[in-house]
């Protein structure tokens, strides 16, 4: 009789381990092994992927982030941006072509040894702007710059 | 398989700054093969990581819109001559790599 008490009770704790870890499952293994914000990058409009990655609310336009792109770009494939601010406190810088598939092109998390300006290259599917959305401070703040994108390449 | 990947660091007067570039084919998956018809399968980097002294300075989280064989650029303070600059990246398909460049 207490024998089988005792299986029935190591029973029922197995299972619930095995709940809580099949919960835990669900948050997605990227997020468990990185954090790689998944959801912000596979969100198809431009409001979805800012509300996941750097939560709601309306960034502010400022004068003060400095989005450096060319004019016209011949190969919307590579186009070179350089988001650079005088802002304090930055935590974060994200950049998005509004027009791509997926809006969210990168962010980058800045320690405070950072000088807060960055260089990459990214994807432009068509002529449209170029948004910068930095993280200052706790609050949200914004530039852009138009590039025009020519697909002949012989430039426009 | 491992990628090449290039990594300058150097003293630029003021602070150090780093540029890298990573070889890799920033696969979107929205791609159709033109001989097959079938998309091609999304292959992108997704971290990278940059570390001095084993502290991480910046960390970048890109997805599919950034373009083929990345490249970044940007200045740090904190570090001096002859220190080791780190950078790794992860891609979507868990590959992996990384390379050490030593502040000149």
């Amino acid at each position: 009789m207490d024998t089988t008490r005792r299986i029935i009770l190591k029973a029922g704790m197995a299972a619930s381990t095995l709940a809580v870890a099949a919960s835990a499952n669900l948050l997605s293994p990227s997020t468990v092994l990185a954090s790689w914000p998944e959801t912000a990058f596979k969100a198809k409009q431009m409001d979805a992927a800012m509300n996941a990655i750097t939560g709601k609310g309306r960034p502010i336009d400022s004068s003060d982030i400095t989005v450096t792109a060319p004019d016209i770009a011949e190969n919307g494939a590579v186009v070179s941006v350089k988001v650079a601010t005088t802002l304090p406190d930055v935590e974060s810088i994200s950049i998005y072509v509004p027009v791509n598939t997926f809006p969210l092109s990168a962010s980058y998390i800045l320690s405070d040894k950072m000088e807060t300006s960055i260089s990459g290259r990214i994807k432009m599917a068509k002529t449209t702007d170029v948004v910068a959305i930095v993280k200052s401070n706790g609050k949200l703040y914004t530039a852009k710059k138009a590039v025009k994108v020519t697909l002949g390449g012989c430039g426009g | 398989m491992d990628r090449k990947m290039k990594v300058r660091a150097w003293d630029n007067g003021k602070n150090t700054s780093i540029k890298a570039i990573i070889f890799h084919p920033m696969e979107t998956g929205l791609r159709k093969d033109k001989k097959t018809g079938k998309n091609i399968p999304g292959h992108y980097i997704t971290e990278v990581k940059c570390e001095h002294n084993g502290q991480t300075i910046l960390t970048c989280l890109w997805g599919p819109g950034v373009s083929k064989n990345p490249f970044i650029s940007f200045d740090f303070n904190g570090a001096k001559k002859g220190d080791n600059v780190n950078i790794s990246w992860t891609d979507n398909l868990g590959e992996k790599g990384g390379a050490v460049s030593k502040i000149s």
